[in-house]
């Protein structure tokens, strides 16, 4: 049987996209709950030790979702991203400012910095829930090349947002010991935060799938050439950096007690 | 689409994203250069050299020294790569539409074969400081530079292909790669990257030096601990003897993209240098293939900038030669004071060089985005000039802010030495609190050479 290549080129998307979301939504949603999970700067410290060594290697799915969706669907890459610019806006400003916030946190020792530097994570993890909720929203109501509108678009946004929050503190759950993983546990109640974790990865890796499905990507796919050139040569380059992260993850697999390099 | 208003924003945008971006660039591919280098000569060197163990303490804190002012540049450089990632879709999606085929393919290489394993490596050598033995948290880091120049080599791919498309095969609605060993090896490509590869280790040799020098200035009225004095006579001259071949690469490449640039955008050659009746000719051979239109880049711009960088040029090559002289001297590396303040002053010629160069590059390249085939204006999304006025609002805003607090943390983190360096911490429960060994400068008493580690 023959796979048509424009069906790996649209699998890959989705694998980089559920991967972000799963990954990437994990300590997006730690951070969302920083102010709840750490009580004082040293305990938000340690929150954020609990994501340290993966957010780097958690938001490149993001950008490698986005690398094969203008290598392989350019036209439609800028018809989406265009389009919805009122939502991209946002999403990457709150990106940006969560990361800078992250990186910066521990690089000067002042309480008034860290506290500012606290904002800036949780202030910018909300803005790109939300926007990734809103985007979201508009993907699944299959007019992707604008934003989507309404309560149906208001509601999809809140629960996307909440889905990352509770992601992030079932995360945090698996990751933390003692009274932190004790507050981390609260919103998985009686279900226990690996089962939490299960379906809340779950959800994460059927959304993006979900609005995927409703994309035009069939008719869209850049020309065979490229196409023949590009997905041969992601799926044999895919195996390193695949199994450089289980490396990472498997690194760092212990539960954190104390603070890291951020 | 408002015409023009939505352009130029869009235009404004562009510019100011990839100049901010360039600006982290080139000193985050040289100074990870240079780190691989010093922390593969600790590794090779580890057991060696005398003083009980004293210089192998010296070596292992230079690595942990520019380590962290490579990770606090590198940071703030990612994100603002994230933005122009983005912009492409966002601002520019006609040039999806019509050369996506080819851009996208470069593209979407970089994030994958170069980036993703970039981030990956560099979380495990960041975080896993003292997790993993010294060859193999070294090879990290080789893997983390190998993978910073390719990803430098394949977003020259994309930016080559603008200035002199090859490969390709005109369709109904755009073009489609047809060759992709010529994309591949556009000389446009190669030749830009060999020169900013060079530019790059340029900034990285001056970086190194200046902050090398101010410490060495200081030595004597605040003095940082013996070891640190050490540490900064062989960090200046690794700047020091750096720059001269550095520069001395990156001018031979650049001489070569002056004579190709003479082939692929004659207007662009003409237009540096000042040939009024070339300029006419060519601009008359134009309208004539082309139809009606202005096809001559702003002057002012790109002569301007070519000048910059070229003045910029003969003041670091009489700099850096003039430097590798009296580098040579042991006594003038630790106690030539006006040398130190003249080696801190130059730390931002390369990056005034490295922004003209750019601007010459992009600028000349007008009113093409992709040369000869797709104008500037044709590629804009159709946005319009309120929502580009909020979204360049919002990325200036920010990207000014990324770019002053990344200084003032990299000057900070440079001014406060190697005894405060947060990177490379033996970590754990237990660990003192970093805040509480900070009193105001250089090294608490009693880590005089800082922790020894792994090698």
């Amino acid at each position: 049987m023959e796979i048509a290549v424009e069906t790996l080129a649209a699998a890959l998307l989705g694998l980089f996209t559920a991967g972000y979301l799963v990954l990437g939504g994990a300590d997006l949603g730690v951070c969302m709950l920083l102010p709840r999970l750490g009580r004082d700067a040293d305990e938000r410290r340690t929150v954020l030790a609990a994501i340290a060594p993966f957010f780097l290697g958690n938001e490149v799915w993001l950008i490698a979702a986005a690398g094969v969706f203008v290598g392989c669907f350019p036209a439609l890459e800028g018809e989406v991203f265009s389009g919805q610019s009122a939502v991209l806006v946002p999403l990457l400003a709150g990106w940006i400012v969560r990361d800078a916030g992250l990186w910066w946190r521990g690089r000067a020792p002042w309480r008034a910095w860290r506290a500012l530097c606290d904002g800036m994570v949780v202030a910018g993890s909300w803005t790109a829930a939300l926007a990734w909720g809103w985007l979201l929203a508009g993907l699944l109501t299959g007019e992707p090349s604008e934003p989507a509108a309404g309560p149906a678009a208001v509601l999809t946004s809140l629960g996307v947002a909440a889905l990352f929050a509770v992601h992030g503190s079932a995360f945090a759950a698996l990751r933390l010991t003692g009274g932190l993983r004790r507050r981390a546990r609260l919103p998985a109640g009686r279900a226990g935060e690996r089962s939490t974790f299960a379906l809340t990865a779950l959800a994460m890796a059927v959304l993006p799938i979900a609005a995927g499905v409703r994309l035009p990507l069939a008719e869209s796919a850049a020309g065979g050439q490229v196409l023949g050139l590009l997905v041969p040569a992601v799926l044999a380059v895919v195996p390193l950096p695949m199994a450089a992260q289980v490396w990472l993850w498997l690194t760092f697999r212990g539960r954190v007690t104390g603070p890291s390099y951020l | 689409m408002d015409g023009t208003g939505a352009l130029d924003l869009a235009r404004w945008q562009f510019a100011l994203t990839a100049a901010a971006h360039f600006l982290f660039v080139s000193l985050t591919l040289g100074l990870a250069t240079v780190v691989t280098a010093v922390q593969t000569w600790a590794v090779l060197r580890r057991g060696s050299g005398g003083d009980g163990g004293r210089d192998a303490a010296v070596r292992a804190r230079m690595v942990r020294f520019w380590g962290q002012l490579y990770v606090v540049n590198y940071a703030v450089g990612i994100v603002t790569g994230i933005v122009m990632e983005f912009q492409f879709g966002l601002a520019w999606s006609g040039l999806g539409h019509y050369a996506g085929d080819v851009l996208g393919a470069s593209l979407a290489m970089e994030t994958i074969v170069a980036f993703f394993v970039e981030s990956t490596f560099l979380g495990l050598w960041i975080f896993g400081w003292n997790r993993f033995g010294p060859r193999l948290h070294c090879a990290l880091l080789w893997v983390v530079t190998g993978t910073a120049y390719l990803s430098a080599y394949w977003i020259l791919v994309a930016n080559g292909f603008l200035n002199h498309p090859v490969g390709y095969a005109r369709t109904a609605h755009g073009i489609e790669l047809a060759d992709a060993p010529a994309v591949l090896a556009n000389p446009s490509t190669l030749l830009a990257f060999g020169h900013i590869a060079g530019g790059a280790l340029l900034t990285a040799a001056f970086f190194v030096a200046g902050i090398s020098a101010y410490h060495l200035r200081r030595r004597g009225t605040s003095s940082p601990s013996g070891a640190d004095t050490e540490l900064f006579r062989r960090s200046l001259r690794i700047g020091v003897f750096l720059a001269p071949p550095a520069l001395l690469w990156t001018a031979a490449s650049g001489g070569l993209q002056l004579s190709a640039i003479a082939g692929h955008q004659p207007m662009k050659s003409a237009v540096w240098q000042a040939e009024t009746a070339e300029i006419a000719r060519l601009q008359a051979e134009l309208v004539e293939r082309f139809g009606p239109g202005d096809y001559v880049p702003s002057q002012g711009l790109v002569r301007g900038a070519a000048l910059l960088m070229l003045g910029a040029f003969a003041l670091m090559l009489y700099a850096s030669a003039g430097s590798a002289l009296l580098a040579c001297f042991r006594r003038a590396v630790l106690r030539f004071r006006g040398w130190h303040v003249l080696l801190m002053a130059l730390v931002p010629l390369p990056y005034v060089a490295m922004t003209a160069g750019w601007v010459f590059r992009e600028a000349g390249r007008q009113p093409w985005v992709v040369y000869g085939l797709l104008r500037t204006e044709d590629a804009l999304s159709d946005v319009s000039a309120g929502g580009m006025r909020v979204s360049l609002a919002v990325f200036t805003t920010l990207f000014a802010l990324l770019l002053a607090v990344n200084w003032w943390l990299l000057l900070r983190t440079a001014r406060r030495g190697p005894g405060a360096v947060a990177l490379g911490e033996p970590e754990g429960p237990g660990e003192e609190e970093w805040d509480e060994r900070e009193p105001g400068d250089g090294p608490p008493a009693g880590r005089g050479i800082g922790p020894v580690p792994a090698y």
